[in-house]
């Protein structure tokens, strides 16, 4: 079975030792995480993890059933990156000569639609948000002016089928 | 239930809180170890001891496999409870046992208070940290008031669906802590769904598969057991006529001497469930998750069978064997599902392949275990006796090991929950202690652990409790002067270098009567009846050693990564 790109969504209840839970998984397995968001969901009080791993499709499977199977998982499915709305944000920390001194950087912030969050008199931070490929992009042709600092966010996505989570916690109900 | 469950408005601490909780579950006897971090919990078992039996195990390992005993014998959750530090250290191996094995197990440890956590303060552990992959839930407590919840939830979750070890911490300032007591039985946590719902499309596509199939065959594990499922499986396989083999954790739920129990598959196990696995058209598996010393080589496992999987856990779908039809839902509730569905059928040539298969494997491996000609004594005929003289109503309680695999597959049952093993993890050490817990757990049955050599030396301290307490269990110490199976193994692939498995043993006899336990040792075939029988009459604690052949094999065997059907005889 061939490696590919899956995005796991893990809905859960709000828990201190989950995330632990949940990493052990992977570690047990050999299977790294290439990025992990956790964030609040469209449901009060429910937790969603976005998980990106690289692996087949069988593992994928099975990692999702151990995952779903932890007590405070509500529900955890996977999909392909066809499957999902994806992306990730970047954040660009650049000497604020550079802005002056390099005509080109201010095509670069143009053609890539980034945006300058802040401007300071030593530095600023140009944002971007996008698949991983773009963000790529615009830091190889931002790096030979140097950049002081570079972050990329884990992956957030939505899947294009419906999710019905909050159906799901009603019948949890005892 | 106790009246205790609703006493509210009087101010209790959460030491004694502990206590009401594990009344309200209908615990009574708990085994465990005290130290500083669980102090104020050991003086309400002092106060509270005319309700709740604290039994002092020499060993916090031991705690946790005599609540592992326990539960298996019984079907209730057993209790163990052990300090901070390394008392929850000590834990762990049980733990992972329990949590392979599915056994129902709450485990309450001690912490270092509150203010304290994370300062590397005395005999503090990151227990909840250590236990998290080896429970199917754990919890920290940092206050009193959370102790009625978590305790009720800790039952529910090890108890429901497929059940599992629990691990509860609880901070020394809890502990001390008062607050208004009110109890509430746990009934359902929103994000769990311990049994899944029977789907009746996949049970009537099951019974098509069952109904059309020539070559049927079943194989359950302990999802029978712990599904309550042992009749209606003998229904279904009676009704259907399918030969049905068991996993080592599956044995006893259908006796021994039924026409249609075929025997164990798995490394060890008998011949013609092994070699059919690859003949059969329709496997059926009932309860069990196809580990690898049941399957050897995957690829090569009933490649040629359509495969329904009754399973409970959903997890267990398609994770090593795919199945064609997967019936999720508790075993009995599905199986008395598919009952009405089943054509009645007999399956005779069928079965005489297993016959013969029989017929092969008896006379060259079976006859040679149990009634041997040789001098030296072998393990087979030792647990043929024990059969006799309990006349197969014993709870065999086992270790790990040759042994393991010569008691599962020689000991006869009649009654359910009465093999008692350490199957998935192999945990040597296992059984001495998970005899205390199966005696106290079933009093009116005859309990006989039968132990090597070498795990009896792993928690041969628990000797002491069954002194202390007058536990009556019957310890039959099967002694080789070797780690068998790791010699066997040493053997048949390492050129017979024997690394470290020949064992200089103490004066075994001389210990247990130390322990003023009775005691015997066994070297001759004439002594060997009259000794087991004046064993199986005793009414208190019994030590027999037998010394056997040392350097005896165990066949059938499938060398680890071969194919079920390339099972060896010799």
């Amino acid at each position: 079975m061939e490696k590919q790109w899956f995005t796991i969504s893990v809905y859960s209840e709000n828990n201190v030792g989950l995330l632990n839970r949940i990493s052990g998984i992977f570690l047990k397995r050999h299977i790294n995480i290439e990025s992990l968001n956790v964030s609040k969901s469209e449901i009060d009080e429910v937790s969603k993890f976005t998980i990106v791993v690289y692996t087949t499709e069988k593992w994928v499977h099975n990692i999702v059933g151990q995952i779903e199977k932890q007590i405070e998982v509500i529900k955890a499915f996977y999909h392909t990156d066809d499957e999902t709305i994806y992306q990730e944000s970047a954040l660009f920390k650049i000497a604020s000569g550079l802005l002056f001194d390099e005509r080109q950087i201010q095509n670069i912030i143009k053609d890539s639609n980034s945006q300058i969050v802040t401007v300071s008199r030593d530095f600023f931070v140009l944002a971007k948000s996008g698949r991983r490929g773009e963000i790529d992009e615009m830091h190889d042709q931002l790096k030979p002016f140097g950049i002081m600092q570079f972050v990329r966010s884990g992956r957030i996505s939505v899947s294009k089928e419906e999710m019905q989570i909050s159906a799901m916690l009603k019948e949890f109900q005892p | 239930m106790t009246e205790t469950k609703t006493k509210a408005t009087v101010k209790i601490t959460g030491a004694e809180a502990i206590i009401h909780c594990l009344l309200a579950e209908d615990v009574d006897l708990v085994y465990g170890y005290p130290g500083g971090a669980i102090m104020p919990v050991y003086d309400e078992f002092y106060k509270f001891q005319d309700k709740l039996t604290h039994i002092l195990t020499r060993h916090e390992q031991g705690a946790t496999h005599a609540a592992q005993g326990y539960a298996r014998v019984s079907g209730r959750v057993g209790v163990a409870i052990a300090t901070s530090g390394p008392g929850a250290t000590n834990l762990v191996t049980g733990l992972a046992d329990a949590q392979i094995d599915s056994t129902p197990m709450v485990c309450i440890t001690g912490q270092v208070p509150r203010h304290l956590l994370g300062s590397d303060a005395f005999q503090e552990t990151d227990i909840i940290g250590i236990s998290t992959p080896v429970t199917k839930w754990n919890y920290q407590i940092t206050k009193a008031s959370e102790i009625p919840e978590i305790m009720a939830k800790a039952f529910y979750i090890a108890k429901s669906g497929r059940p599992g070890p629990v691990l509860v911490d609880i901070t020394k300032n809890a502990q001390f802590e008062e607050f208004e007591f009110s109890y509430k039985k746990c009934k359902g946590v929103r994000s769990y769904i311990p049994t899944p719902k029977p789907n009746m499309g996949s049970i009537e596509a099951a019974a098509e598969l069952i109904n059309n199939a020539k070559k049927p065959f079943i194989v359950w594990g302990q999802g029978v057991i712990l599904g309550q499922a042992e009749e209606a499986l003998k229904a279904v396989i009676e009704k259907a006529g399918v030969p049905a083999a068991w996993t080592i954790m599956g044995e006893s739920a259908i006796p021994t001497s039924h026409h249609l129990n075929v025997g164990m598959v798995g490394m060890h196990g008998n011949y013609g469930p092994n070699m059919l696995t690859n003949e059969c058209d329709v496997l059926i598996a009932i309860g069990m998750r196809f580990d690898d010393r049941v399957t050897g080589k995957l690829d090569e496992y009933a490649t040629q069978a359509k495969v329904i999987h009754f399973e409970i856990d959903p997890a267990e779908i398609n994770k090593n064997v795919t199945a064609d039809v997967a019936v999720l839902g508790n075993s009995k509730e599905t199986l008395e599902l598919i009952l009405p569905l089943l054509n009645e059928n007999k399956h005779e040539d069928w079965h005489d392949e297993f016959k013969k298969m029989h017929e092969i494997e008896y006379e060259t491996v079976i006859k040679n275990d149990i009634h041997p000609t040789k001098d030296k004594l072998t393990m087979g005929e030792v647990i043929e006796e024990i059969n006799l003289a309990s006349k197969n109503k014993a709870v065999i309680v086992t270790d790990v090991g040759q042994h393991q695999m010569i008691a599962c597959r020689y000991a006869k049952f009649e009654q359910s929950k009465s093999n008692i093993t350490s199957g998935g993890l192999g945990t040597m050490g296992f059984a001495l202690p998970a005899a205390i817990g199966a005696k106290q757990g079933a009093m009116d049955r005859e309990v006989v652990a039968i132990i090597g050599d070498g795990g009896y030396q792993m928690t041969i301290q628990e000797l002491g409790v069954i002194f202390q307490h007058q536990i009556p269990v019957k310890i039959v110490v099967l002694n080789n002067d070797h780690l068998g199976m790791v010699r066997q193994w040493q053997e048949l692939f390492f050129d017979k270098r024997y690394a470290s498995t020949v064992m200089v043993n103490p004066d075994f006899v001389k210990i247990a009567e130390g322990y003023h336990i009775e005691s015997k040792r066994v070297s001759e075939r004439k002594d060997l009846k009259g000794t087991i029988q004046d064993m199986i009459a005793s009414d208190k604690p019994y030590f027999l050693e037998v010394k056997v052949e040392k350097e005896d094999n165990v066949f059938p065997m499938i060398p680890s990564g071969a194919a079920v059907s390339d099972i060896r005889l010799k």
